[in-house]
């Protein structure tokens, strides 16, 4: 479903970043090159501090490349759906109020934008919790919360920071199966910055391997399991490969 | 109640100490809202019990009794203050009494009492309270405004900072009661310039706090609201107030008493009305009485206007407090 014919969703060429520190700054990233085509979901694996919140901050433009470009296709910023690695919700705002937010800030009528909500409220299992405040939630939930808020407004790119890492491994698999599911039904760009090497197999079709800081890209390696994919694809050989070869090349 | 009684113990302190006090004021924010002293049988009511209470005829009135109280029971338990107060009433009548001073040196409660009721038939009273309540409150209006426009602007902008901060911390170096006359000179005796030193008085900790807030914006909230594309309308209405709020009605809190201490001064300086004339009178006529009544009457203004700014935080911060 990969549609590598068209013109890339967004292109990065050899983009760099450096944080400012007494001695010469930190660089972060380096030569960063990569382009994600329209609807593919790529994930980023690399070890603590290899630059990879940094790399999706670049990316929603909330922090500027220190050098290099990033082209998005038709030349304009797109809309992000953005899952921080904390949950980041407002504390005034409950669940409900927090997963409309984006919805007000474009404006879409209440009455829709509530019903919006209520339908990812399903989606995530929180159901009972619409008015309960982000400090009444775990971390799990408060994280759901996080991803719901992020497709409230139907937004042409994902980009997710471990957005998973909170959850226990029951609710985890389910996360991944409705994340696949969401993401085929609705056509959308993802890049999902993770930790777990079985995580990025069962949902990528591309799979960025950084390096220590400063992070380069050591490794691009497509999967190319058909979707949906179902649990049993994590017993076949092909995948426990692959898994190989992502483990060696993280070490 | 605690909170009360600080307030009161504000407004017979120097102004200056006050905005010394600041600081410390921001610290215990936070905590003082998250932590309101219920009682902890209010706070834990779990459905089983609601009913347990219902049974019971003198269990659920006294719910009701402290539901039309919870203001004050969330504060704290009245009833101790309330003890010492009178005791402190008792122990003054006889000491006025048993000491054989005079009454225009100590004028016992019951002569005071006295007097407020005077003051208050012929109407002099609630006149000059009003009038004084007036400036108070114009002040605290128009110093608060004017705070949250500089410090908005100085949260958004380093060079405005830069700018105008060595004039705002020096402008805190001269006392009150010195620039009351200048006021009264250029705008005259009246209203105007009562309600030009509240503002003065107030502008300053409003200022402080509006900006303090607005510094403490959560950056991970800032860079949510970036990357929905935000305008700066929604950031400030959606982002920027609601986590000012807190520390901002910090602010006010200290706002309100100082604006009373305001209006006192002006009327010292110049004035044909309000209670601090009102004192002044007594004062010159060895009416003892009447600037007890005068200084009863400053204090529980002082203390309405903290009420009704903790009631509106209580209001507002809703999602602060422990259900
Ligand atoms: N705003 C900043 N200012 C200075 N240094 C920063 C800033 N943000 C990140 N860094 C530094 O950049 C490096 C990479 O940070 P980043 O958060 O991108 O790592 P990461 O790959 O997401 O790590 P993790 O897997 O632990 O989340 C770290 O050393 C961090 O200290
Ligand atoms: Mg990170």
């Amino acid at each position: 479903m990969v549609k590598t014919h068209t013109p890339p969703f967004l292109s990065i060429n050899d983009l760099d970043a450096t944080f400012p520190d007494g001695n010469g700054g930190l660089q972060v990233l380096k030569s960063i090159s990569f382009s994600v085509y329209p609807q593919e979901f790529v994930c980023v694996l690399g070890p603590s501090g290899s630059g990879k919140s940094t790399l999706l901050r670049i990316l929603a433009g909330l922090l500027p490349p220190t050098s290099g470009e990033i082209v998005f296709q038709n030349h304009k910023q797109p809309r992000i759906g953005f899952v921080f690695q904390q949950a980041n919700l407002m504390p005034w705002r409950t669940t409900l109020q927090n997963i409309t937010l984006p919805l007000e800030l474009e404006n879409i009528p209440a009455d829709v934008a509530r019903r919006k909500a209520q339908e990812l409220i399903d989606l995530i299992g929180l159901n009972g919790f619409e008015s309960s405040l982000p400090r009444d939630l775990s971390g799990g939930m408060a994280q759901r919360v996080a991803l719901a808020r992020a497709l409230a407004h139907d937004p042409d790119v994902l980009l997710l920071d471990e957005p998973f890492g909170m959850l226990d491994a029951l609710t985890r698999e389910r996360m991944w199966t409705e994340l696949s599911r969401i993401w085929q039904v609705s056509q959308k760009t993802v890049i999902m910055v993770t930790h777990s090497i079985s995580e990025s197999l069962f949902l990528a079709d591309r799979v960025l391997v950084l390096t220590a800081r400063p992070g380069r890209i050591k490794l691009d390696l497509p999967v190319n399991f058909p979707h949906p994919r179902l649990e049993e694809i994590r017993y076949t050989k092909h995948f426990g490969a692959l898994a190989r070869e992502l483990k060696d090349s993280i070490e | 109640m605690p909170r009360y009684f600080s307030a009161g113990f504000f407004v017979a302190r120097e102004p200056i100490l006050i905005i010394l006090y600041i600081k410390n004021m921001n610290h215990s924010i936070k905590k003082d809202i998250r932590d309101p002293l219920i009682p902890i049988d209010y706070r834990i009511e779990s459905p089983v019990r609601n009913n347990s209470i219902q049974a019971n005829p003198w269990v659920s009135l006294n719910r009701k009794l402290r539901e039309m109280f919870r203001f004050i029971h969330r504060t704290q338990n009245i009833w101790i203050p309330l003890f010492t107060f009178v005791l402190g009433i008792a122990l003054w009548e006889a000491f006025a009494r048993l000491s054989g001073l005079p009454a225009f040196i100590i004028p016992p409660p019951s002569l005071v009492a006295k007097r407020f009721e005077i003051a208050l038939l012929d109407g002099s009273l609630l006149q000059n309270t009003l009038v004084t309540f007036l400036e108070v409150l114009l002040g605290l209006l128009t110093g608060t405004c004017s705070a949250v426009l500089v410090g908005y602007t100085i949260a958004k902008s380093k060079g405005f900072e830069h700018l105008v901060s060595p004039f705002l911390v020096a402008s805190q170096a001269i006392p009150i009661v010195a620039i009351a006359p200048l006021m009264i000179i250029w705008f005259g005796p009246g209203l105007l310039s009562k309600v030009l030193i509240c503002a003065l008085i107030v502008f300053f900790p409003v200022l402080v706090n509006t900006v303090v807030g607005l510094r403490n914006v959560p950056h991970s909230l800032d860079e949510l609201m970036r990357s929905l594309h935000a305008t700066r309308r929604q950031m400030l209405q959606l982002l920027e107030i609601p986590s000012a709020l807190p520390i901002f009605l910090g602010g006010l809190k200290i706002g309100a008493t100082l604006s009373v201490i305001g209006a006192v001064v002006g009327e010292f300086v110049g004035s044909d009305k309000g209670l601090g004339f009102l004192i002044n009178i007594g004062r010159g006529q060895y009416d003892t009485a009447l600037v007890f009544v005068a200084v009863f009457t400053l204090v529980f203004l002082a203390l309405s206007l903290y009420g009704s700014v903790l009631y509106l935080e209580r209001q507002l911060l809703a999602w602060q407090n422990n259900h």
